[in-house]
């Protein structure tokens, strides 16, 4: 039901229930907010959405507040500016103003806050708090002197991730965000989605920087630098650079990995489409031996490290299969090194990727061979494209190459598996390509590709019928346990940690607005749309691979290389 | 015994008719101790007196009965409300008024007893008679009730405080008690319990002035399955003891209260949300709901009314925030108590998402007096809108302490000059803070506002739970209002951020002005000066925005002395002065060249190494690194050293 | 040391949240502490993970995480206290023993808390050391009677 409130002297319409902020939002008014998170119920942290409403003796937050007709609201009142100011002067009167050096410099919501509010003096002095800097974690770094306490990544890591790792630790101004027992993050049992890292409005967490060590390795001589990125990089990177994305700039991107030093440059898409092949034999292999069902698939690292922690009796049904970074990693280095001549340790090998997680997951040692690693250096997008300014590479006016054989290219399902339930759809469309000799029906994977937390469908391949179930976001793992309990039998069961998949991960851009997710599952699906090669089977770069290559180098021939073993991980719960 | 509680829960509790039998009254009446066959000695019991040393008094008192073969009867009593007379002593022979005595430690035991025992008084130490009808008077001894601490108070609801003994739930039935409770059980309505409570117009004694009988109804009118009420008796406001007072003095008058509020409500659970560290309260309140359970009035289809309830004590674990509502919610839930928004109220989503009614223990125990009275009488003490009495404890320089209740309408000089009988030695009185950490001060110029909701709030001037601080020209308000925001800062959540980082800043500003300037820029006068003008718009802003009450509250003691004593901040400031002396922070200390005789003691002690010089010459002080401790001065043994 | 925390949590039912507060203050009377270990049993009893259990516990002042001293020395700085002087105790008992409030000496023999407000306001300020109360306390005195406490200890 339609109401009319009154906002700055001008009359508005609001639905009734709705928020101050959301009949604000949808009328083009906007005022700052610093804890709220879309979808989640306010918790009224911050104060930085207050408004003034005639009758009332405070302000009040407009994220919590429900609207009541004829209301009448300022947003920007001189007390309701200068409350915000205050706000925003008190935290930053003990911020340790460290911007140069922060990681989210020009990036960051408080440092965007202090400009639009216009604070340009410094009015409050504080004492400075000193919390210690925890660089334990592989994959994250906690600057806690520059957290505001907002709440966002305690929220979404209980909630989404339902991993729990983060809470706040002590009361009033000793208050701080902590794991368990507040010892360092190495030993929590945090699963390193960077679920967190993208919702913190400041530099408070943030991804472990490898930009370093890698600018270290491309000035080193004697050693062979060798890159992969995966499927959804370049569209990152696009709106990284803010430039428009279509399938071309992948070349571009292969040239300027060439220009930044990379002697070689693949794609993991390839290892992707191996994951696929492998995942669609083992599949096949267990419908028709009725082995372990279901088959759950272990793409995801954060999600493993997940399963090691709290689900350990799930770990014999999980596929031991290695991740397509990490696939991509072994090829790299035995038969890229085989064939350039190279031992192992020679090759320096870096991994470009939308997630976090997989900082974590280069230095599992199940992915070790003799004590080295088959992907040394894990960046982000976001590193990426400041490696790429670091190189004054000028992305507009660099040309078009192709990567390196022999994993210069994939199929469409590959990149379709950075959207949640895109793995499982690449797996169904192969088998049913192999039984049925043709492909599926889109209509079939409709079920697949909607939005929930948990979903199931059942697609007949000719004779048979496969169960299938995606988790989409770790919160969707309640009905999955439910669901197997009540003794419902899958055959494919895909988990991705990050709600949407990939597209989400943690080491894409920062989001705006919101959007940037629908649009980047939008040019995923686009690309599946009118790419010609839409299955593993079908590329010939993965058939080039598996019958002249594979074949021929001792090492890898019998695909065990591409395995790994999980196992019960002790940490603090 | 067993038959003593046939007797009561039979002829007394579930008597039909509202005047019992006259055999009845009789042996009501020797519970009582109306009628005695022993002398009686009463020995106050609280927490105060036990600190002043009661539970001594009381072993030597008991040692004294049984060396001389007295047949007297020793009973450990409530508080009655004067804290400095502790240990608190009555004594009550046959036929005869009860005498009070004051301060009677265990030494004065003996003396005191061989006196009263031979008809010889001790003057010294008594503080009156209290007349009791068909009893002897003691010639030319004051009454007790006519002293003004006891002429100017209006006690009803510490009325049988210091009356009975606390661990006896016979002796609080004889006086009259859970009497209300059964008959608001077995003949009133839920609903009516409300309309009755509201009809008095009792108003929440915790400071906000919330229409008790109102909360209750949008409790009850939630349709839900399942409420609760909880009784806040968190009381963690640094200073104020009133309700631990009435805990450990007349515990079973706030369960009867407790019980009633339940039943209006519908709940039946209920919880006490009791302040860590009282375990004398706990103690006496947890045998008093057993007892109250032994007799039936609590438990399964009370008294085949159909009403079922229990009570459970919950200690909080020591978190000032989480005497508000949200927040002592959270704690019981068993979650970090950091409040929430409201809406919703807990009225309609409290407790494990359930209607829940929270009430202060001073608001409850009002209830059953309005319950067996009636909501006219009630309405007939006090002023139109805040109908009934206020307690309050009296702490700080005046020359009576404790906790007193008056009538509303009262006016605050009444209780300063009359009750608290001014200040003590001769000191000029400065200002009264009223409600604790977050109250304001009343200083001589609106000392004639009288204790009512709607005028103090028209004045500014929260009531708070009942901390009723009196300060003399000895304090510094600086330092004060710096001791309340110290408080403040310690208690806040962390949840919001003008209150976590509001009451750090002005914590540190102020902490800045009562400090000597140092040596660089945050201490200069300037940046001294700047810091305030920070403050007040740091305050206006926490109180603007704040989630909950504490930061909302947390600057009024700052506010309200900056508008009420502007000029001892500038003093503080500019002058680098604090007129009353307490601020050591700011004091400058020399060295008198002439009387130094170079012994080098103080330069050995100064904690900061500012004392320099050579043995057997006269030392020197360097300003820029003395932090004003005054060590030195009391060392020298020469008073070589001066003080400005 | 461990049976003592289990047969704590035997008296109350798992998984329920609500009765954590209890569990907690209960472990800390007996054991004095919340141990780490403690910390965890209860998260499993409870269904939460340690990093909760931790996060609340931090919440609640009275909630101690190293053992406490032999002697405990409760001062108070309520209102009354705190016009008393309380403050200049406060820094006496800090400077004396050389630790902050809530923790505890190296040598295990002092811990001290600051209260508010422990009902005995006339007589402030008031100090309570292993129960016993100390009334219109001083500074000055405070050496004397830490020096005789740590000698009771170490001869006892
Ligand atoms: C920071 C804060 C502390 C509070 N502390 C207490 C307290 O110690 N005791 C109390 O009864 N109410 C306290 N209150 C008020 C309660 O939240 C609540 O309003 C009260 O218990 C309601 O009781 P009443 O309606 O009977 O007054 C506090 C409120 C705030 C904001
Ligand atoms: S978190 Fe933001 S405001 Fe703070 S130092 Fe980093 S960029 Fe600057
Ligand atoms: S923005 Fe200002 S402070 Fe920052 S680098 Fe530029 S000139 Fe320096
Ligand atoms: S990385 Fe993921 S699991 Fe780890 S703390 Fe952040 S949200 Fe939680
Ligand atoms: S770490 Fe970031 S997201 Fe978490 S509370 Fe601090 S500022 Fe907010
Ligand atoms: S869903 Fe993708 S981005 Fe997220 S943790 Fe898993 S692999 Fe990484
Ligand atoms: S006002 Fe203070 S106590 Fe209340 S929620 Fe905010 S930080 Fe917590
Ligand atoms: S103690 Fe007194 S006399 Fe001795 S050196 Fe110091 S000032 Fe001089
Ligand atoms: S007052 Fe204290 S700091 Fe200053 S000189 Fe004397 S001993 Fe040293
Ligand atoms: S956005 Fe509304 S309080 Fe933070
Ligand atoms: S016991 Fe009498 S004043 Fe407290
Ligand atoms: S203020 Fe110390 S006992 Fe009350």
């Amino acid at each position: 039901m339609l109401i009319t409130i009154q906002v700055n002297n001008k009359k508005i319409r609001a639905e009734k229930g709705e928020t101050i902020l959301s009949a604000l939002y949808s009328n083009g008014i906007v005022i700052p907010t610093l804890c709220r998170m879309r979808d989640f119920t306010p918790t009224g942290a911050c104060r930085m959405c207050v408004v003034e409403i005639e009758g009332r003796d405070r302000l009040v937050t407009a994220c919590s507040q429900p609207v009541e007709e004829w209301m009448k609201i300022w947003t920007h009142s001189p007390r309701v500016i200068n409350a915000r100011k205050t706000i925003v002067e008190l935290l930053l009167s003990n911020h340790p103003d460290d911007c140069l050096y922060c990681d989210r410099n020009l990036n960051c919501e408080l440092q965007r806050l202090s400009e639009e509010l216009n604070v340009r003096e410094r009015r409050i002095r504080g004492k400075k708090i000193k919390f210690r800097l925890d660089q334990s974690s592989p994959a994250i770094v906690r600057e806690l002197s520059k957290c505001i306490l907002c709440g966002r990544c305690v929220r979404i890591c209980e909630e989404i991730i339902t991993s729990t790792s983060l809470d706040f630790i002590n009361k009033g101004r000793q208050t701080h965000v902590g794991a368990a027992l507040d010892r360092d993050f190495n030993f929590s049992s945090c699963i390193h989605c960077g679920q967190c890292v993208l919702v913190c409005p400041t530099g408070a967490l943030h991804e472990k920087h490898n930009i370093t060590e890698v600018q270290e390795y491309l000035n080193k001589s004697g050693i062979t630098k060798v890159i992969q990125y995966s499927p959804l990089v370049p569209a990152g990177l696009a709106e990284a650079l803010g430039v428009k994305y279509n399938k071309e700039f992948d070349k571009i991107v292969n040239a300027i990995l060439r220009k930044i030093g990379f002697d070689k440059v693949f794609t993991t898409g390839t290892g992707t489409d191996i994951c696929i092949k492998e995942l669609t034999d083992q599949l096949s292999e267990r419908i028709k031996n009725r082995g372990v069902t279901p088959l759950i698939i272990s793409a995801c690292p954060a999600w493993v490290k997940f399963a090691e922690q709290f689900l350990p009796s799930l770990i014999p049904q999980l596929s031991t299969l290695k991740s397509p970074q990490q696939i991509t990693g072994v090829l790299i280095k035995t038969l890229v090194a085989g064939q350039a001549g190279l031992k192992p340790e020679q090759i320096f090998s870096v991994s470009v990727t939308p997630c976090m997680a997989m900082k974590f997951e280069a230095r599992r040692e199940g992915m070790m061979r003799k004590g080295i690693s088959d992907v040394d250096s894990v960046l982000t997008v976001r590193e990426l494209a400041r490696l790429i300014r670091l190189y004054g590479i000028d992305v507009a006016n660099i040309g078009y190459e192709p990567a390196d054989e022999p994993m210069e290219g994939r199929s469409s399902a590959a990149a379709l598996a950075d959207v949640s339930g895109g793995l499982t759809e690449g797996i169904i469309r192969s088998l049913y390509f192999m039984k049925v000799n043709k492909d599926a029906d889109k209509q079939v994977f409709k079920k697949l590709r909607s939005v929930n937390s948990f979903r199931e469908a059942t697609i007949k391949i000719g004779e048979i019928e496969v169960k299938t179930a995606v988790v989409d976001g770790l919160a969707g793992l309640e009905k999955l346990e439910s669901s197997l309990a009540s003794g419902i039998k899958y055959d494919l069961v895909e988990v991705m940690t990050c709600p949407g998949g990939c597209v989400h991960g943690a080491g894409m851009p920062f989001l705006k607005s919101g959007d940037e997710i629908k649009n980047r599952i939008k040019l995923v699906y686009q690309a599946d749309e009118t790419e010609a090669i839409n299955l593993p089977c079908k590329s010939p770069v993965l058939l080039n691979l598996y019958e002249k290559y594979l074949a021929a180098n001792k090492e890898i021939a019998d695909r065990k290389i591409f395995y790994t073993h999980f196992e019960k991980r002790n940490v603090l719960l | 015994m067993e038959d003593l509680k046939k007797f009561l829960v039979d002829k007394v509790l579930i008597f039909e008719s509202d005047t019992l039998l006259p055999e009845t009254e009789k042996r009501l009446q020797q519970i009582r101790r109306e009628k005695i066959s022993n002398s009686v000695i009463y020995l106050s019991s609280g927490t105060s007196s036990i600190i002043a040393g009661s539970e001594k008094t009381f072993m030597a008192i008991r040692a004294y009965l049984d060396d001389n073969g007295h047949d007297t009867d020793l009973v450990r009593v409530g508080c009655s409300g004067p804290a400095n007379f502790e240990p608190f002593l009555c004594i009550q022979l046959i036929g005869k008024n009860k005498l009070y005595f004051r301060n009677i430690t265990e030494e004065k035991v003996e003396p005191l007893l061989n006196g009263i025992f031979h008809n010889d008084i001790n003057e010294d130490d008594l503080v009156g008679q209290k007349g009791t009808r068909g009893f002897e008077m003691w010639p030319g001894i004051p009454f007790l009730e006519e002293l003004p601490f006891f002429s100017k108070q209006k006690r009803i609801v510490l009325e049988n405080c210091g009356c009975y003994d606390p661990e006896n739930i016979n002796e609080y039935i004889a006086l009259g008690g859970y009497r209300a409770y059964v008959k608001a059980i077995r003949h009133y309505t839920f609903e009516e319990v409300c309309t009755i409570v509201e009809k008095s117009g009792l108003r929440g004694r915790s400071g906000g002035g919330y229409l008790t009988g109102l909360k209750w109804k949008q409790a009850l009118n939630t349709g839900s399955s399942a409420r609760y009420l909880i009784c806040n008796a968190k009381e963690s406001d640094p200073g104020a003891f009133t309700d631990r007072t009435i805990l450990e003095s007349d515990p079973h008058r706030l369960v009867e209260g407790i019980a009633i509020a339940s039943y209006a409500i519908g709940a039946s659970s209920a919880l006490i949300f009791l302040r860590s560290g009282s375990e004398h309260a706990r103690i006496r309140i947890q045998k008093a709901i057993d007892n109250a359970r032994e007799y039936g009035l609590l438990g399964h289809n009370i008294f085949l009314s159909g009403y079922n309830l229990d009570i459970e004590i919950r200690k909080e674990s020591g978190a000032f925030v989480c005497g508000e509502e949200t927040a002592l919610i959270s704690s019981l839930e068993g979650k970090r108590g950091m409040p929430k928004l409201k809406p919703p109220y807990p009225t309609t989503a409290g407790l494990f998402g359930k209607p829940t009614v929270i009430n202060n223990v001073e608001t409850l125990m009002n209830v059953p007096l309005i319950m067996q009275n009636g909501p006219d009488w009630f309405r007939s003490l006090g002023t139109e809108n805040s109908p009934g009495t206020k307690v309050f404890a009296i702490t700080g320089k005046s020359r009576m302490k404790g906790v007193v209740e008056v009538e509303m309408g009262t006016e605050i000089k009444t209780i300063l000059e009359d009750i608290a009988e001014g200040i003590k030695e001769g000191k000029k009185f400065k200002a009264i803070q009223l409600g604790g950490a977050s109250g304001s001060f009343i200083t001589g110029d609106n000392i004639n506002i009288t204790v009512d909701f709607d005028v103090m709030k028209e004045k500014n001037i929260g009531m708070g739970a009942g901390g009723f601080v009196i300060v003399d020209e000895n304090t510094c308000m600086v330092d004060l209002v710096r001791y309340y925001m110290e408080f403040m800062r310690n208690g806040s959540c962390g949840k919001c951020i003008p209150c976590r980082e509001g009451t750090g800043r002005m914590l540190e500003i102020l902490d800045g002005v009562i400090r000597k300037p140092a040596n660089d820029d945050s201490g200069t006068t300037l940046e001294r000066f700047k810091g305030v003008m920070q403050l007040e718009n740091i305050a206006l802003v926490m109180k603007d925005t704040s989630l909950c009450g504490l930061g909302q509250t947390a600057p009024n003691p700052f506010i309200s002395a900056l508008k009420n004593f502007r000029e001892e901040f500038e003093e503080h400031i500019f002058d680098r002065k604090c007129r009353a002396n307490i601020c050591r922070g700011l004091r400058t200390f020399s060295i008198d060249v002439d009387k130094c005789t170079g012994c080098t003691a103080c330069a050995s002690k100064c904690p900061v190494n500012a004392i320099y010089g050579t043995r057997l010459q006269p030392f020197f002080i360097v300003e820029e690194k003395c932090t004003g401790c005054g060590i030195c001065f009391d060392i020298c043994k020469f008073s070589a050293i001066t003080v400005k | 040391m461990s049976t003592d925390i289990e047969s704590i949590l035997k008296k109350y039912k798992p998984g329920r949240r609500e009765y954590l507060i209890p569990m907690l203050q209960e472990i800390q009377d007996d054991l004095g502490y919340l141990s780490e270990e403690a910390i965890v049993k209860v998260g499993s009893f409870v269904g939460l993970s340690t990093t909760k259990i931790y996060g609340l516990a931090t919440f609640y002042d009275q909630f101690r995480f190293v053992p406490s001293g032999k002697v405990q020395i409760k001062i108070c700085h309520g209102t009354s206290c705190f016009l008393n002087g309380s403050q200049s105790v406060i820094d006496k008992i800090k400077e004396e023993t050389g630790i902050m409030p809530g923790q505890t000496t190296r040598d295990g023999i002092f811990s001290y808390e600051i209260v508010t407000c422990m009902g005995g306001c006339n007589n402030g300020p008031l100090i309570c050391i292993n129960g016993e109360y100390y009334t219109g306390v001083k500074a000055e005195q405070l050496p004397d009677l830490i020096k005789k406490l740590r000698f009771i200890i170490e001869n006892d």
